[in-house]
């Protein structure tokens, strides 16, 4: 899926990124840029399904992109509820899609 | 801890601010949520408008590096990844930081949060794929990644057209602009790039559905006339991406819990601080600017930013009368000549009843 990725943008150019990591998605290993969005990644993989409704298991994802609405929250190194487009990758870093609010059933 | 100005948000409004209340002597503590500061300078690859004085023709994201090298250059006290979480009485600002909560006593506060996008509820308007415009924008010019592959835009305003544009640049499909007025609202030059590119519009019609199994698959676009959607005029558009571009809100939850007056200004993004022509709100000491104080551009919201700072400046005894006065026609005249046109006098004609309401309670 790394057509999404723009690789040579008409402004600002061809993308010169050297250095990347590894994050696991829901037990998958995906390289990603270093210090890109979790968001960002997700989508150069064809990810769009961040997280489940707590009340109607309903999908969500990407909304404003900006860290406002947390409509693309997903569990990150299990702590739950990180906002994926303004959080950036780091190694190793484990990426789950979230159920309802995060919270393990009893 | 006491700073004398404190300026919430660090975009457009709020560089500009810092840079002209710091050069006037101020003492400043810049605060952000975000990582970087910039606001949503970095996603705006366009070039801008206005006259040379506004860096016309300059490319929005070269003008935010320039902002925050003078920033640097001043040595401007930024505080980032702080949320202000509250202003209290005293004009105390909480500002939650590393986990702990920091209480700033200032003398004067500007609040330019900017603004959020306006969502659009259709059935499956929650379906992943469908998304703000800005959103996409983010994606495509700051992440360098297509949010799809066939997008559909959903308004015709400035916004929209941009964002669709940026997207096909950028190597996706658009497969059109839907509008719901019975006009393209953007301005011409930027609606006849896409027009030049092939992409439909489709004048006079709105989102009836978002349809697919998990994410959004298929559109479904109709007629729209007197606020209702003409049954029998639904059409089908393979699709995977929907983005929406119906306007902007001022961002004033902050203002509003200092106490400030409100009114409703639509052409503004509605509910909004009401403040006067020092950008003062009606709680002395407290400042808007920017979108937060009316959705309008980039540029205006510089300007609005270095108008507030430099009467918080007088304010504070760091300039004369005289000299406040002085450079705050020559901010106002520019301010004036950026909203003219037929665009920018609509919304000359909102700020200046804005103005009317004034700034009593």
């Amino acid at each position: 899926m790394d057509e999404m990725r723009v690789k040579n943008h008409p402004i600002l150019g061809e993308d010169n990124c050297e250095e990347f990591v590894e994050i696991t998605v829901d037990g998958k290993v995906m390289q990603a840029k270093k210090g890109e969005m979790i968001a960002a990644v997700l989508l150069a993989n064809g990810i769009k399904i961040h997280r489940y409704t707590a009340k109607e298991h309903k999908p969500r994802g990407i909304f404003c992109g900006i860290g406002q609405c947390t409509d693309c929250v997903m569990t990150v190194n299990g702590k739950a509820n990180v906002r994926t487009c303004i959080t950036p990758v780091e190694d190793g870093m484990t990426v789950e899609t979230q159920e309802g609010y995060g919270r393990k059933k009893p | 801890m006491k700073r004398e100005v404190v300026i919430i948000g660090a975009g457009p409004a709020g560089l500009a601010a810092a840079i002209e209340a710091t050069k006037n002597g101020c003492q400043v503590l810049l605060v952000d949520e975000n990582r970087t500061a910039g606001g949503q300078f970095f996603k705006q690859l366009h070039k801008f408008f206005g006259s040379q004085a506004h860096s016309a023709g300059i490319r929005g994201f070269e003008i935010g590096k320039q902002l925050l090298k003078e920033t640097e250059e001043l040595g401007v006290e930024v505080w980032l990844e702080s949320s202000v979480i509250g202003i209290f009485a005293g004009k105390r600002v909480a500002v939650l930081r590393n986990g702990i909560t920091e209480t700033v006593e200032a003398q004067s506060i500007l609040i330019c949060t900017g603004g959020a996008e306006n969502p659009l509820r259709f059935p499956g308007w929650t379906y992943p794929g469908v998304m703000g415009a800005g959103a996409a924008q983010t994606m495509v010019n700051v992440n360098r990644v297509l949010p799809g592959k066939r997008i559909l835009m959903i308004g015709s305003g400035n916004v929209g057209v941009i964002v669709a544009y940026q997207l096909l640049q950028a190597g996706a499909d658009v497969v059109g602009i839907v509008e719901g007025m019975p006009r393209i609202g953007a301005y011409g030059v930027h609606a006849a790039k896409l027009k030049r590119a092939g992409v439909p519009f489709f004048i006079g019609h709105t989102i009836a559905e978002a349809r697919g199994s998990d994410r959004v698959e298929e559109a479904v676009i109709a007629r729209f006339e007197n606020g209702q959607i003409l049954k029998g005029t639904e059409r089908k558009i393979d699709v995977d991406t929907i983005c929406v571009a119906v306007g902007l809100r001022p961002l004033s939850e902050l203002a509003q819990m200092a106490g400030v007056k409100h009114g409703f200004i639509p052409e503004l993004g509605g509910f909004m601080p009401i403040h006067n022509t020092d950008m003062e709100t009606s709680v002395e000491g407290i400042y808007v600017a920017g979108d937060t104080a009316g959705v309008e551009e980039a540029s205006t919201a510089m300007d609005e930013g270095r108008l507030a700072a430099v009467s918080v400046s007088c304010a504070l005894g760091h300039l004369n009368r005289a000299d406040a006065e002085q450079k705050k026609e020559e901010i106002r005249d520019r301010l004036a000549s950026l909203r003219q046109g037929p665009f920018g006098e609509r919304r000359m004609n909102a700020k200046n009843r804005v103005i009317e309401m004034g700034v009593t309670m």
